[in-house]
């Protein structure tokens, strides 16, 4: 396949960035999306040039790592796929592809492709966790959980942290993610305890990293690999009402 | 130097030695905790727990890691499980069986007591995990539960999903984040540790680069934990994440550390095949799947013809022929080395004749196919995804690939190498897999490192050596300081005509070639000199483009195929000096008449810890005989 490329140049993060055009041609239909990049690298690198700086890891869709907007769409074309596990042969022979950063005022640009997702750290900081110092644990089976709460709960917490949530969202709200742990933990019984003190400080971080409000858009859904439910955000905003309503201390 | 191997056990009954222990250790006052520093390089399971735990103690901890958030460390992404002896199902589990599988199914190359203890502490991780709100998978009565793994007759594994280790890493992850936030740990992403800072033979901090900004800086503390994972990318291709590499160990290794059985790689038979020179990763399918899928191949070389349009009468179920008992469940071991010799003989399949058949056509019939989606519904989508083939319709193709390494740094009871105050934990060392490791036993070994073993050994070591205070201004940190900044000068400065990965390609090549899944004399003498031309040509060829004050990541990757050229030597090294077949490594001068790996317990019952003994000389071999107390050594078959 031969395909153009208009990749997002940015040297630093308070230079102003571009697109520049690369042909990247003689590319296999079995490559994987990042493979394709890895191909242009290694050209870029022969002819002397700087190779396109942009964030990966794992490459198998789990390490949230990866971090592509391909032809505006986060993690490109395949619904319920991270960039990692996008192949080529999704792509038209002779095409060109738009690859560009996460835009979000909350994930500045780092160098070309990469940004800094710290703010999603610091909202988990604020009360994305049950507290349960090692050692204290009784025996796991002590208490039970219903099936159906289990598989609500995990498929929230099948969320990788990638932030394309927060890329698709017209506001930048990160409201997909910080909803996937409030459900994730507030659907458990080990989570009952600290679950509107949680919803009140993730919240409040949330809106502190700048990220912008929720308008139930649902891009955030269509966008995630994971393909974590709308559905999740409903019950943030239930259990933030309720936090202000019966006046949760911080 | 002389490098000192006690093992440290402690005496008693093997059910009795970590309670002894732990009564014996000394304890920090509660009130001083804050005032040690301990630095803890590596955010997985290993790393990330015990940062959290030794931060909810009181001390005062540096975490670092290279990735842009502790969250993504590769132990998420570990699939099937975790074992823990709970005997929930009441099938006959106990500590006592676990440890007994843990150490055969390692070959009897790990220490007794270390195994013991893994199986005894194995329980309290998933107390503790449930605890953190992880999602394990339960039963309709609410209670948790269970699946076999691995060949195992018990039913032990805890699981959620397929993503046992995102689950398990966030649950550590999480306790991690409420330290940050409580101030008892300070997190440094985007940060790689360069080198280690020994002063007066004691670890005393480590130099890093910012990635970011290409700061150099050292960072002072009373006690190091590397938690860094295993060095499988060694091989170029492997499961392990892109990033994932050997360079902490391998630069404490070059400071005295010594390094415990480099040759004892896993090879996972269950791994999507090769497709091309582009190839980045591999990508491993659970285990599981042979549970129900058969593995074949033409009994005729080179058949080309569809899968389809072999008869039954002309293909070959190699595991079911050789290994009757135990079929296509042989363990990851016996299966990834069958496969090779098929393909080998010119029998494997695919494009690149590299890979075997594993076939679901008779478990459809059997079962339908409603039964095997629900099974093995994520795993067939992820593989159509990768490969375009639907393994509904056609065989999927299977072939081994690197996914875990056994080896590491040696380290005695208390996970304390032979540099004091420097600990290891998790993939990193070497201590309780032996030469093969069981399935869902690696999340295991992380997790009890991490939360209830090194917790309580670091507070020990500081109450005993009371570490004296140094600051960075010691010429030692400035010394280390200046050999990474010239380092990273030298690879910047050669300029020459070919890539990182070029290099990496080739090495991985070598070793996959001569030190993978069956090994020789002459092969692995080939290699060593191979490597040696190889790495020559590297530090005069490389093309290293960019500065050292950004984001390189051409400059991140040199630092660690720089690395992986010396480890890749050792490996064949230790490979060549084992002239037995053990778990994962297989000498074809020792085999039963019969074809299958023959261990010589009479000569090689023993660790062997290298020593570095400077640049371009031989290493130092030294071993550390292992005592077999509780159990009898015995032959493995499967047939």
């Amino acid at each position: 396949m031969d395909l153009t490329l208009h990749v997002w140049r940015q040297a630093a993060p308070d230079t102003p960035g571009r697109f520049v055009v690369y042909e990247a041609t003689n590319i296999s239909p079995d490559m994987s999306f990042l493979e394709m990049l890895d191909v242009v690298n290694e050209r870029l690198t022969q002819r002397g040039e700087v190779p396109i700086a942009f964030d990966h890891d794992c490459r198998e869709g789990i390490c949230g790592m990866c971090s592509l907007m391909i032809n505006g769409v986060a993690h490109g074309p395949m619904k319920g796929t991270a960039t990692c596990q996008v192949h080529m042969r999704s792509f038209k022979d002779g095409g060109k592809i738009y690859i560009e950063p996460w835009r979000a005022k909350a994930f500045p640009v780092i160098k070309d492709l990469t940004v800094d997702r710290s703010a999603l750290d610091r909202v988990i900081q604020a009360g994305g966790f049950i507290t349960a110092p090692t050692g204290g644990a009784q025996d796991a089976n002590t208490v039970l959980v219903p099936k159906d709460n289990v598989e609500a709960a995990m498929d929230a917490a099948a969320c990788i942290g990638c932030g394309a949530c927060v890329a698709a969202c017209p506001n930048a709200s990160a409201s997909l993610f910080t909803a996937a742990k409030i459900t994730h933990l507030g659907l458990l019984p080990q989570g009952q305890p600290e679950r509107y003190r949680r919803a009140l400080a993730m919240v409040e971080q949330m809106d502190l990293e700048s990220f912008g409000n929720c308008t139930l858009h649902g891009e955030c859904q269509e966008a995630c690999p994971k393909e974590i439910s709308i559905d999740t955000i409903t019950r943030m905003n239930r259990d933030f009402i309720r936090a202000e309503l019966v006046g949760t201390r911080r | 130097m002389t490098i000192n191997l006690n093992p440290r056990t402690p005496g008693g009954p093997l059910a009795q030695k970590w309670d002894k222990h732990r009564f014996e250790m000394k304890l920090v006052n509660p009130a001083n905790k804050r005032k040690y520093t301990v630095i803890v390089v590596g955010s997985g399971l290993a790393g990330g727990a015990a940062a959290a735990t030794m931060s909810e103690l009181g001390y005062n901890v540096k975490c670092f890691c290279f990735q842009d958030s502790p969250r993504r460390a590769h132990s998420i992404a570990a699939q099937g499980g975790i074992n823990a002896a709970k005997n929930y199902q009441n099938d006959g589990d106990s500590i006592y069986r676990l440890f007994y599988d843990t150490l055969k199914g390692g070959d009897f190359r790990s220490r007794e007591a270390n195994v013991y203890r893994l199986a005894e502490v194995s329980v309290n991780i998933i107390d503790q995990c449930v605890a953190q709100g992880v999602p394990f998978a339960r039963e309709y009565g609410g209670l948790l539960a269970n699946r076999s793994f691995g060949g195992a007759q018990v039913s032990r594994t805890f699981y959620a999903r397929g993503q046992t280790g995102q689950q398990l890493l966030l649950g550590a992850y999480q306790a991690l984040e409420r330290q940050i936030a409580r101030g008892g740990v300070k997190m440094y992403p985007r940060t790689e540790m360069l080198d280690l800072v020994v002063i007066d033979g004691k670890a005393r901090g480590i130099v890093v680069r910012d990635l970011v900004t290409g700061a150099i800086e050292s960072h002072v503390a009373d006690a190091v934990v590397l938690a860094t994972g295993g060095y499988g990318n060694v091989f170029y291709l492997s499961t392990n994440a892109q990033g994932s590499n050997a360079t902490a160990i391998w630069r404490a290794y070059k400071r005295g550390a010594a390094f415990a059985n480099p040759c004892f790689t896993q090879i996972h038979p269950t791994c999507i095949p090769v497709s091309g020179e582009h190839q980045s990763k591999l990508t491993l399918m659970s285990e599981s799947l042979r549970n129900d899928g058969r593995v074949w191949v033409p009994k005729q070389k080179g058949d080309r013809r569809t899968p389809r349009d072999i008869p039954e009468n002309e293909r070959d179920y190699f595991l079911e022929r050789k290994y009757p008992s135990f079929g296509n469940l042989a363990p990851r071991d016996i299966a990834s080395r069958a496969a090779k010799e098929v393909c080998d003989e010119w029998r494997g399949v695919g494009e690149t004749g590299l890979g075997v058949y594993l076939d679901f056509a008779g478990a459809i019939e059997r079962l339908g196919k409603d039964v095997i989606r629900e099974r093995y519904g994520n795993l067939f989508e992820m593989y159509e995804r990768i490969t375009d083939e639907n393994p509904y319709e056609v065989p999927m193709r299977i072939y081994p690939a690197v996914h875990y390494t056994m080896g590491g740094l040696w380290v005695d009871y208390n996970l304390m190498s032979t540099i004091d105050g420097l600990h290891v934990a998790g993939e990193a060392n070497f201590s309780d897999h032996g030469a093969n490791r069981l399935g869902a036993s690696a999340l295991m070994q992380g997790l009890a490192d991490g939360y209830f073993l090194l917790p309580n050994t670091i507070g020990d070591y500081l109450a005993t050596v009371k570490p004296e205070k140094v600051d960075a201004s010691h010429p030692a940190f400035k010394a280390a300081e200046r050999q990474v900044a010239e380092m990273t000068k030298k690879l910047l400065s050669i300029n020459g005509k070919r890539t990182v990965a070029s290099f990496h390609r080739e090495l991985g090549k070598i070793l996959w070639d001569y030190c993978g899944m069956s090994r020789n004399e002459a092969g692995l003498e080939t290699a060593i000199e191979k490597i040696s031309e190889l790495r020559t040509e590297f530090w005069r060829d490389v093309n290293v483009p960019g500065s050292d004050v950004e984001l390189n990541q051409a400059l991140e990757k040199a630092g660690r195929v720089a690395d992986f050229f010396e480890l890749g030597e050792l490996m064949c090294i230790d490979a060549l000096h084992r002239r037995e077949s053990c778990g994962g490594h297989f000498r074809e001068e020792s085999q039963t008449p019969d074809g299958e790996a023959l261990r010589d317990d009479e000569n090689f019952a023993y660790v062997a810890a290298w020593e570095y003994a400077g640049e371009r000389q031989s290493p130092i071999l030294n071993k550390e005989p292992l005592v077999f107390e509780n159990v009898k050594l015995s032959q493995r078959s499967y047939k």
